[in-house]
């Protein structure tokens, strides 16, 4: 154990025990809000691992999120009739909770098997190929109805293996009162804090896991692929196995995080998972800096704010103007895309190293500065 | 038979749409290395302006389709010299990004400049058919083949013809001694992205009568223009357009023989088609393979 990474634990551990005080301090609202902010930074350290750090681009990881979507509502939710593939009838009724990993690994196997077709994809191709993905899937979902739902999608808010709370009306007060839900021996308040301490562990369990499998022998092989996979290739590195097993990691934690997504929102439907979800990934990938791994929780807290409280009030700052055009529609969801995108485009002309680089630099600065003073 | 030639007629309107699209895409892949993911969109955001033109300020349509032509060749142009130039000898990841930005900007300014609603676009060829033996043939359809064509051919013998097409197409194949010998390089890149976008208008104006027009109109036509670009080998211009021909009337032939497709798998056969063209063939129909360099 090096010295710097004595440091790095004791970080790791004062940011996790934050993590979990976090919710005595703030409201119910706010605590979903950043349940939703841990699941964007599951699917990030997946995305970056495959895109930052071994070069891979992919255009479609809201499908790999949609397939652990679609695992834990298949297995939580009680159809009447039940889904059914192939003649083998899903009833339902498992416990939310052990969905996950079922979702994750199940997702992972089809990244992995993606990954071989992706072998011959190189740059431009695995872009387009990805992205075509990502549009076609909510097709291929709509199709076979009688598995996923078809458009209406599966609704599992009732279902018995569903971690919920009871909301009672006071008898005195006639106030909406939210039981605590039981984990452990521990009560948890309300649905949002479980939720929250749920996706909250999760993360930080992945964070770890992604971390050390990095730091390794993996992590060099894969900026290896990256940088050049002649050079790689020439020192041993087994290109096919390391972008295999990328796609594989990758579209695990894709898969968790889409699990995560519909437990979170009880629901689950082709738009859950649209395009503009794998786009707004990328986005979130190159606001926390390609190739970094904690930094990602800005792009995380970026994709779930921007989409919702920022991206209104930057829009109320719109002035009507170009009259020519007609009136402009302040209701209309276009803004958190327009701003998404020009935020993206600034970023990779002014910082093209996201979050991470901008610490990168102010780091620098601040060494320097030290190294000046001594 | 009859029913055979009927799908055929009417897979060839479709089919010049989606050449026209695939058409730009080459022409930007062949000039700068990149697959413009915005090009479905800035189609969108050209026909708003059209519809804007003709709805709002009262223009006759072909005044306004021309008008249009002119801003998305304006529009494409700026993009590649604000946007794209700046970021020009940098990896593919981040040129992709950049247009993944655009898509995203144009996506969003569209509902936010015209609302989101669904709205009818006017069409200049009569709703008609004309009628061959048992065959009836849509005038909506053989218009819009008629204008890709007109168009298609013009832009060829632009390319041709003219000293700015020789230098466009110079600046493509060799941007260092087109340097050399005098081609303004960058203003070259940039034309190519404005033709581009003229293309894309064209695709967009010509497809909105029947999609009709809202902010996610082009998605589903920019995917079969990349499956067209792929199938016709993506820096073949002439592959481009006969790939968007094949796909448009095959897609709908499958639609219509092959029942387990139908209407709802046409977006995923596009998608096999691209992974199957890729891995099989990786330079389409009528492309030259390509040799990577180590």
């Amino acid at each position: 154990v090096k010295r710097s990474d004595g440091i790095r634990f004791a970080t790791f551990g004062l940011a996790a025990v934050a993590v979990f005080l976090l919710p005595r301090f703030i409201s119910d609202f706010r605590a979903q809000q950043l349940a939703y902010v841990g699941i964007y930074f599951i699917a990030l350290i997946g995305l970056n691992l495959l895109t930052g750090i071994t070069g891979q681009i992919s255009l479609g990881h809201g499908a790999f999120m949609l397939i652990g979507g679609y695992t834990t509502a298949i297995l939580i939710s009680h159809q009447e009739p039940p889904l059914e593939l192939l003649g083998h009838q899903f009833t339902g009724d498992m416990r939310d909770i052990w969905t996950i990993p079922l979702a994750g690994l199940l997702a992972g196997v089809i990244g992995f098997l993606f990954g071989f077709p992706a072998l011959r994809l190189h740059g431009l191709y695995l872009a387009l190929a990805t992205f075509a993905v990502a549009v076609a899937t909510p097709a291929i979902v709509r199709k076979y109805a009688g598995f996923t739902g078809g458009g209406g999608g599966i609704n599992f808010f009732d279902a018995e293996g569903r971690t919920k709370s009871e909301i009672t009306t006071d008898p005195v007060t006639f106030e909406q009162v939210e039981s605590p839900i039981e984990i452990l021996g521990i009560s948890i308040p309300s649905f949002n804090e479980w939720l929250y301490y749920l996706c909250w562990t999760i993360a930080l369990v992945l964070f770890g896991v992604a971390w050390l499998l990095l730091r390794g022998r993996l992590g060099r092989s894969l900026r290896a692929v990256r940088d050049s996979e002649l050079a790689a290739a020439s020192s041993g590195v087994d290109l096919a196995r390391y972008k295999t097993l990328a796609f594989g990691i990758s579209a695990f934690y894709a898969g968790v995080a889409g699990s995560l997504l519909a437990i979170a929102t009880t629901f689950v439907n082709p738009e859950t998972f649209p395009i503009t979800l794998s786009i707004f990934l990328l986005v979130g990938v190159v606001v926390g800096g390609l190739g970094s791994l904690w930094p990602l929780v800005f792009g995380a807290v970026f994709i779930q704010f921007m989409q919702n409280e920022w991206a209104q009030s930057a829009e109320n700052a719109i002035p009507d103007f170009i009259p020519v055009l007609g009136d402009i529609d302040t209701d209309s969801a276009g803004a958190p895309a327009v701003a998404f995108g020009v935020v993206l485009i600034l970023i990779m002309l002014a910082f093209p190293g996201g979050a991470a680089g901008l610490i990168r630099t102010v780091r620098g600065l601040a060494t320097r500065g030290y190294d000046r003073v001594r | 038979v009859a029913d055979f030639f009927q799908q055929v007629v009417a897979g060839l309107g479709s089919g010049a749409i989606y050449a026209a699209l695939a058409l730009a895409l080459v022409l930007i892949h062949r000039a700068t290395g990149v697959i413009n993911f915005a090009q479905g969109e800035m189609a969108m955001f050209t026909t708003y302006i059209c519809w804007a033109l003709i709805t709002n300020n009262g223009w006759s349509y072909w005044p306004a389709f021309v008008a249009t032509l002119v801003i998305a060749f304006v529009l494409g142009f700026g993009i590649q010299r604000v946007v794209i130039q700046p970021v020009a000898g940098a990896s593919v990841l981040t040129v992709v990004i950049m247009t993944i930005g655009l898509v995203l900007v144009f996506n969003g300014l569209a509902p936010l400049i015209w609302s989101a609603e669904i709205r009818a676009f006017p069409s200049p060829f009569p709703n008609e058919t004309w009628q061959i033996g048992s065959v009836s043939i849509s005038q909506q359809d053989v218009g819009t083949f008629a204008v890709v064509l007109v168009l298609v051919t013009l832009l060829w013998a632009f390319f041709q013809f003219t000293k700015t097409g020789l230098a466009l197409r110079a600046s493509a194949l060799n941007p260092e001694a087109s340097r050399l010998v005098g081609v303004r390089v960058g203003w070259m890149l940039a034309i190519g992205w404005g033709l581009a976008a003229v293309l894309g208008a064209v695709a967009g104006i010509l497809s909105a009568p029947t999609l009709f027009l809202e902010p996610n109109m082009m998605q589903a036509t920019l995917i079969y223009a990349f499956a067209a670009a792929v199938l016709g080998g993506i820096d073949s211009p002439f592959g481009a357009v006969a790939g968007g021909v094949i796909l448009g009337v095959g897609l709908n032939l499958i639609g219509e023989y092959v029942d387990f497709v139908g209407a709802d798998l046409r977006l995923p056969m596009a998608l096999l088609i691209i992974l199957v063209v890729l891995l099989v063939r990786p330079a389409g129909l009528f492309g030259k393979p390509v040799q990577r360099r180590v």
